[in-house]
């Protein structure tokens, strides 16, 4: 699997950031080692502020940094458990994308915050309008309940297990496009920066798998 | 594999995809760019129509002049406000920046409209004078607000109809400003009117079509 990110890759996505050609050695140089008197704020933005410059050790540990504020703003946000760590994800992803906005003369814990509370709250809603489309358990027993329901759920069950399994024997690129693009409901861009695969290959994955999903199920070609 | 598994995952990925990025210039700064190209249309608006029959307008009523640089203000404190909105962590108070200039725009608008008297080198807009100003506004701020979508896409608008009602409010001033240059009728509540609708029209459109163009970050 290609590990590496383009530029290119990301540029389609809204936020774009112009690479730098002259970069600042001298903050570079420095950042790796915080000085005791800076608070961790400081510590961040001297971080950022490397990365902004292509210093890869200071933008992994200013990512690996952000994780706990990140999780903190959405819980603020009202967050589920549950969906804490999706919010990290695509907060992280935003955060790399639109890097090139961070201003190091101010906080990194606001700007940061800022752009997690954004994504809690896409999370939210879409967990909003997924959960207006779906009938819930509760609510279905209530009107529809009737003699078949034991063996109904048993049904249901199994078929859902049938479609796991049927997931798991898929190619590793097709499962990787059916649990990101499908499964997880991550747009196209968001996966293949998950999966460092392009969108192109992504799609004729999505597509590929869904054929050989519908050829398992209803036996066709 | 766990989720502190997959975040320190994504994060070696960003890591081996990191390239060095050119920091966005304050938003001032870039507010000051967009001013530039309102400025530049503004003196080629003025070389074709000359600046004499506004500056006597404006000498002979002052609630002219004052509403004149109302929209002036309006435009720079609205660019300004949208700019900054567009950097995250940036409070949302920003949106309040253009409420000053707006006041005074709106209230020597209606202040000149009490006017009995009609200010020399000026007539009253009929319906259809007053259709050309909604035209000319419309027109102007189309390709102002576009440039400043553009601009703005390159930052991060975490509160995107916030912005693009900043943006319809600076390019609607705008072209109001440059209006003015060649705006040969006086303070009428049909010419407010229409201005205003022409104001609020552009804003409206921008909240609806810019909002969306600044959400996909």
């Amino acid at each position: 699997m290609p590990q590496t990110l383009t530029v290119t890759g990301l540029m389609g996505l809204g936020c774009r950031h112009p690479t730098w050609t002259s970069a600042e050695p001298t903050v570079q140089a420095d950042a790796s080692a915080a000085s005791a008197s800076e608070s961790p704020d400081q510590r961040r933005a001297a971080w950022m502020a490397a990365a902004q410059a292509g210093d890869r050790r200071a933008y992994e540990k200013v990512l690996a940094d952000s994780v706990g504020l990140i999780r903190a703003a959405a819980r603020r946000q009202g967050v589920a458990l549950d969906r804490l760590d999706d919010v990290v994800q695509e907060t992280l992803i935003t955060v790399h994308r639109v890097r090139h906005t961070y201003d190091p003369t101010r906080s990194y814990d606001t700007w940061l915050s800022a752009i997690a509370s954004r994504r809690a709250i896409d999370a939210l809603r879409s967990r909003g309008r997924r959960d207006s489309r779906e009938l819930h358990d509760e609510f279905a027993m209530e009107t529809h309940a009737g003699p078949d329901d034991a063996s109904a759920a048993a049904e249901q069950l199994q078929r859902a297990q049938r479609l796991h399994a049927a997931i798991a024997r898929l190619p590793p690129g097709q499962r990787e496009a059916v649990e990101q693009l499908g499964l997880r409901e991550h747009s196209l861009s968001e996966a293949a920066e998950l999966t460092g695969r392009n969108s192109g290959a992504l799609k004729v994955n999505l597509h590929r798998a869904l054929k050989a999903l519908r050829g398992h199920f209803h036996g066709e070609p | 594999m766990s989720e502190p598994r997959s975040h320190a995952v994504l994060i070696d990925r960003l890591g081996t995809g990191l390239v060095p990025v050119r920091r966005l210039p304050p938003p001032a700064l870039r507010a000051l760019g967009w001013l530039l190209v309102v400025g530049a249309i503004a003196v080629v608006l003025s070389m074709h129509y000359g600046l004499a029959g506004m500056l006597q307008r404006w000498a002979a009523a002052p609630d002219l002049k004052w509403a004149g640089m109302g929209a002036v203000i309006t435009t720079i404190t609205a660019a300004w406000a949208a700019f900054a909105l567009g950097v995250p962590g940036r409070p949302a108070a920003w949106a309040w920046l253009p409420l000053p200039g707006m006041l005074l725009w709106i209230g020597a608008s209606g202040f000149g409209c009490l006017r009995s008297w009609i200010a020399p080198g000026t007539e009253v807009a009929g319906m259809h004078q007053s259709v050309d100003c909604l035209v000319f506004i419309v027109s102007f701020s189309i390709p102002l607000s576009a440039l400043m979508i553009v601009l703005l896409r390159r930052a991060c608008p975490l509160r995107p109809v916030l912005t693009a009602v900043m943006i319809g409010l600076a390019s609607a001033a705008a072209s109001a400003s440059l209006l003015e240059i060649c705006h040969a009728y006086d303070a009428a509540a049909t010419d407010l009117l229409t201005h205003a609708a022409a104001v609020a029209l552009v804003v409206a459109v921008n909240a609806a079509m810019g909002g969306r163009l600044l959400s996909r970050v």
